[in-house]
């Protein structure tokens, strides 16, 4: 993961590519994407290409439009993911699917937890988060590209391990690493926070010896050091 | 009948589930229940020395899942209680020697023949724990007021969820009333906070337990044991009883307990 924001992340999945776009506007983004194309025109000729717009409100003129400039390269746009519903169905009017399929995932136990956040981590896009509704316990390590979201505890013992921020709505007691490849923009936050150890991009930490009542509190990196702050809007 | 086979497991070794076993099943067949407890600690055999039985093992379990002889030539029977029996474990082999299939075709053909089957598990993640868990119905987790100890029992609890095991139980042992009253040690509530479990009992340390295991003598066969009435409490809350939890004179703690069901 690049800590430019508007950065475009290509990864292979299976059988084509999937393009994640970073924030900014939409004109941006399309010519940065067609100059990392132009930089490469061997790689991407031939490429099915699944696009990850995030939360941009594409409408039919732009997506089509960019249709037409990836098929002049000899790339086959032929999905379009987004939190945005109206980009999504504008790609649904295109015949353009909206989501990668995930075939042979059909097994949704908690054993199968830990692989299928695996094979996620291959296909997170940048701004997607991990919902996770359970206790996590000693020796269960939860590992994901993006953000990760915890509703229950991470007991001492277990792990976190992000691309992204981590936000835990309970008691943080094990080992988290926010940014874990590179981010020194991601945050922990937990209604206590009192990890093990804590990690945001490089840095690392251990939480002091705290007395009173547990405060929310969110811990970032501020010029090189790991903080935590008290956790309010 | 159609028995309830319950595993008792821990992770950490030492905390008590062998002594646990042991006195859960004297204390069931004192309630005239049927029961077989069969040591799942192959290589590593207790169960039999704490019940008392160690000279009168003939075939243990190795022996009826190889088909060297039937499970009714395994169970030994306890002369103290008629209804208490017992599946020793091998000692010269290894975990290796039973399948959790071995274990899940052996309680099926225990399950009409008997109330309870409770099965010891060796400590540990492995081998041993997973033929122990496969055919249970119910697990107990066990463990002792100490970190190390209660960190075990979350990865156990968490491994139990994931196998889909059901709600696991929690019994804690050897808890110290006096030293958690100094904050030395452990209190129920900080061991319940972290596993949120169901809390089915708490067994007061006791200098007899040593004793018992010595003899091979469990301590429920004794009316006057703190810890045996414990045990006792454990196996009336297994049989579906509502039992309070006894008072081991630390009243705030224990009226809070109380309070919280």
């Amino acid at each position: 993961m690049d800590e430019n924001p508007a950065a475009i992340q290509i990864k292979g999945i299976r059988d084509s590519l999937l393009v994640t776009l970073g924030s900014g506007t939409w004109p941006d983004l399309q010519s940065a994407l067609v100059v990392s194309i132009d930089e490469r025109p061997a790689f991407f000729r031939g490429a099915r290409l699944a696009l990850n717009v995030a939360g941009q409100v594409l409408h039919v003129a732009e997506l089509s439009a960019l249709r037409d400039v990836l098929s002049e390269r000899g790339i086959s746009l032929w999905a379009v993911l987004s939190e945005s519903p109206v980009t999504e169905q504008t790609a649904q009017n295109l015949g353009l699917a909206t989501r990668l399929s995930k075939p042979g995932r059909t097994e949704a136990s908690p054993r199968a937890l830990s692989r299928a956040v695996r094979e996620a981590a291959d296909e997170a896009p940048e701004n997607a988060a991990l919902w996770v509704q359970q206790t996590v316990r000693s020796g269960q390590k939860i590992v994901y590209a993006g953000n990760v979201v915890i509703v229950g505890e991470v007991n001492p013992g277990a792990e976190i391990l992000a691309g992204g921020s981590v936000v835990v709505w309970g008691r943080l007691r094990g080992v988290v690493h926010a940014g874990a490849q590179g981010d020194e923009q991601a945050v922990v936050c937990a209604l206590e926070l009192s990890p093990t150890q804590l990690r945001i991009a490089g840095e690392i930490a251990v939480s002091p010896e705290r007395k009173g009542k547990p405060r929310p509190e969110i811990a970032r990196l501020k010029d090189g050091r790991l903080v935590a702050e008290p956790w309010q809007s | 009948m159609t028995a309830k086979v319950v595993t008792v497991t821990s992770g950490k070794g030492g905390v008590g589930k062998t002594t646990s076993v042991a006195n859960l099943g004297v204390a069931l067949a004192l309630r005239g229940q049927k029961v077989v407890c069969i040591d799942g600690d192959i290589g590593l055999r207790n169960l039999d020395v704490i019940l008392g039985l160690e000279n009168r093992i003939v075939y243990d379990l190795v022996d009826v899942v190889e088909g060297r002889c039937r499970v009714r030539q395994a169970m030994i029977r306890d002369k103290r209680l008629p209804e208490l029996h017992l599946i020793p474990a091998a000692q010269t082999r290894d975990k290796t020697a039973v399948s959790p299939s071995d274990m899940v075709r052996l309680c099926d053909e225990l399950r009409p023949e008997v109330d309870w089957v409770l099965i010891d598990s060796p400590a540990g993640i492995e081998r041993g724990f997973k033929n122990a868990i496969a055919a249970a119905d119910r697990v107990i987790v066990m463990t002792n007021p100490e970190v190390s100890a209660v960190r075990d029992a979350d990865r156990v609890v968490g491994l139990l969820e994931a196998d889909e095991k059901g709600p696991a139980a929690l019994v804690i042992n050897r808890l110290d009333p006096a030293m958690v009253r100094r904050g030395d040690m452990l209190s129920v509530e900080d061991v319940l906070d972290l596993l949120a479990i169901e809390l089915i009992g708490i067994v007061p340390e006791d200098d007899g337990v040593i004793v018992a295991s010595n003899r091979g003598q469990p301590l429920a066969l004794d009316a006057k044991s703190k810890a045996g009435q414990a045990f006792q409490n454990i196996a009336r809350r297994l049989m579906g009883e509502e039992v309070p939890f006894m008072d081991l004179d630390t009243p705030g703690l224990w009226q809070r307990l109380m309070g919280r069901k």
